[in-house]
């Protein structure tokens, strides 16, 4: 794992996730700094589709919340980074949460762990009763 | 208010035991407003007609504005200040059909909202209005900005209604089931797959089967600018839904970075057959209903 700083290269925006065309805004975001930051058209599709389902997580089962987005830099390579931010109930079992197949809702149960293997990084945070926070970032190669 | 507190106040409100009322202050401006209809009238369709720089006539202008105007007059007659009155029920129509009609013919919310808060400048007080009348001015004023963002309220509202009006032709538009050939129909998805529109191109792709008596169906995706886990869920429950009623069903337009993602997150289409591209699965659904491909002067 590097532990360089990763440094945020000029303000990042930030989408309310309250609505299903919350999710459609914050893909195109993602899309948009995606192309900015010049990632292949696969690495493009892959983190567009990761930010897709960390939106809707946010908004099915953290009851809404934020995505904030922007460009970073880490020695000398750009990337992308997406946090999804929400105070709904949290995760009680992050392992279980993480495994293929299993869902709390009535979804394929392949979005959270699905949008891990999507990603270079990917941070969890959460707590039961607090929240969630995931996030995200693609570099580009 | 600093003019209520001024010793220089004129009038018996100085005294402070017989302040103004409001009936005094809506009375009072209705006659001033009635007294220069005429002038006062034409300097704010002049000033409007400024701010819209001609996309309007001056005549259609000069009507609404002065219908505006005697309608405010009314209303302060029968409902002193409070624009939400009885008496300003026909103002409040008259606003809010200038503004839809704004709305409608593009104009910025700014423009829409100067036409009525342009008033305010071609009411304001001279150098030598009493301060009597300068304090009626003020609540003309307070008055003016709430009517103002009633035009705005109304003018966003007309758009929303556009705009969802939109949205539901497109949606009807997006989601054309075309027959391709004899027993094969096709569904070329483009834009965003929610449930909503999932619904529609279920319906719709299982009642062309029936209407056609089709036993193919292709779904094309390569307008689907990103496939996720609903998205893939919305296909694979239309895809049941098909086989159910005795068609095969072939997604076509998997662009290769769509087949990574897919691949990535770990969704399975099983048994389900799939193609890069329309032409491929058009080929496949002729072959399955027994068809022979020949290209003249050999096989395809």
């Amino acid at each position: 794992m590097n532990t360089s700083p990763v440094v945020p290269d000029a303000e990042h925006e930030t989408v309310p996730i309250a609505t299903n065309d919350d999710v459609v805004r914050a893909r195109q975001l993602v899309r948009t700094l995606a192309q900015r930051c010049k990632l292949s058209l696969v690495d493009q599709t892959k983190l567009v589709t990761a930010a897709s389902e960390l939106a809707r997580n946010t908004l099915v089962y953290g009851g809404g919340g934020v995505m904030r987005a922007g460009l970073v830099r880490r020695d000398g390579r750009a990337g992308v980074t997406a946090v999804f931010e929400d105070s709904g109930p949290g995760i009680p079992d992050v392992e279980q949460a993480l495994t293929d197949g299993w869902t709390s809702g009535g979804g394929l149960g392949l979005g959270l762990s699905g949008a891990r293997r999507l990603v270079d990084d990917f941070v969890l945070d959460t707590e039961p009763g607090s929240g969630t926070q995931v996030a995200v970032t693609k570099w580009a190669r | 208010m600093a003019y209520a507190a001024s010793d220089r106040s004129q009038g018996p409100e100085a005294e402070g035991a017989n302040p103004v009322t409001k009936q005094d202050i809506s009375a009072r401006l209705a006659e001033l407003l009635a007294e220069q209809q005429e002038s006062l009238g034409g300097a704010w369709v002049e000033a409007v007609a400024r701010t819209l720089r001609g996309r309007i006539s001056l005549a259609e202008l000069d009507r609404e504005l002065r219908e505006l105007y005697a309608a405010l007059i009314q209303g302060l007659r029968g409902d002193g200040l409070d624009w939400q009155g009885d008496a300003y029920a026909e103002l409040r129509a008259l606003l809010a059909e200038l503004s839809r009609a704004r709305a409608r013919q593009g104009f910025t919310p700014t423009e829409t909202a100067t036409s009525v808060l342009a008033a305010k400048d071609v009411l304001a007080p001279a150098d030598d209005t009493p301060a009597e009348d300068i304090r009626s001015y003020l609540q003309l004023s307070k008055l003016i900005d709430a009517l103002g963002l009633f035009t705005l309220e109304v003018y966003a509202k007309t758009r929303e209604e556009v705009i969802s009006a939109q949205a539901e032709q497109l949606m009807e538009l997006s989601t054309p089931v075309v027959k391709l050939w004899e027993g094969v129909v096709a569904v070329p998805l483009v834009g965003t797959l929610d449930s909503a529109r999932t619904q529609v191109v279920m319906e719709k792709l299982l009642q062309a089967l029936v209407d056609t008596g089709s036993d193919q169906a292709i779904i094309d995706i390569t307008g689907v600018p990103a496939v996720d886990t609903e998205v893939a869920q919305h296909l694979l429950k239309t895809v049941v839904a098909a086989r159910l009623m005795g068609a095969d069903c072939i997604i076509s337009g998997i662009r290769p970075q769509i087949a990574q993602t897919i691949v990535a997150l770990g969704i399975q289409f099983g048994d389900i057959v799939t193609k890069s591209s329309l032409a491929d699965a058009l080929k496949h659904a002729l072959r399955q209903n027994g068809a022979d491909i020949t290209r003249s002067g050999g096989t395809a």
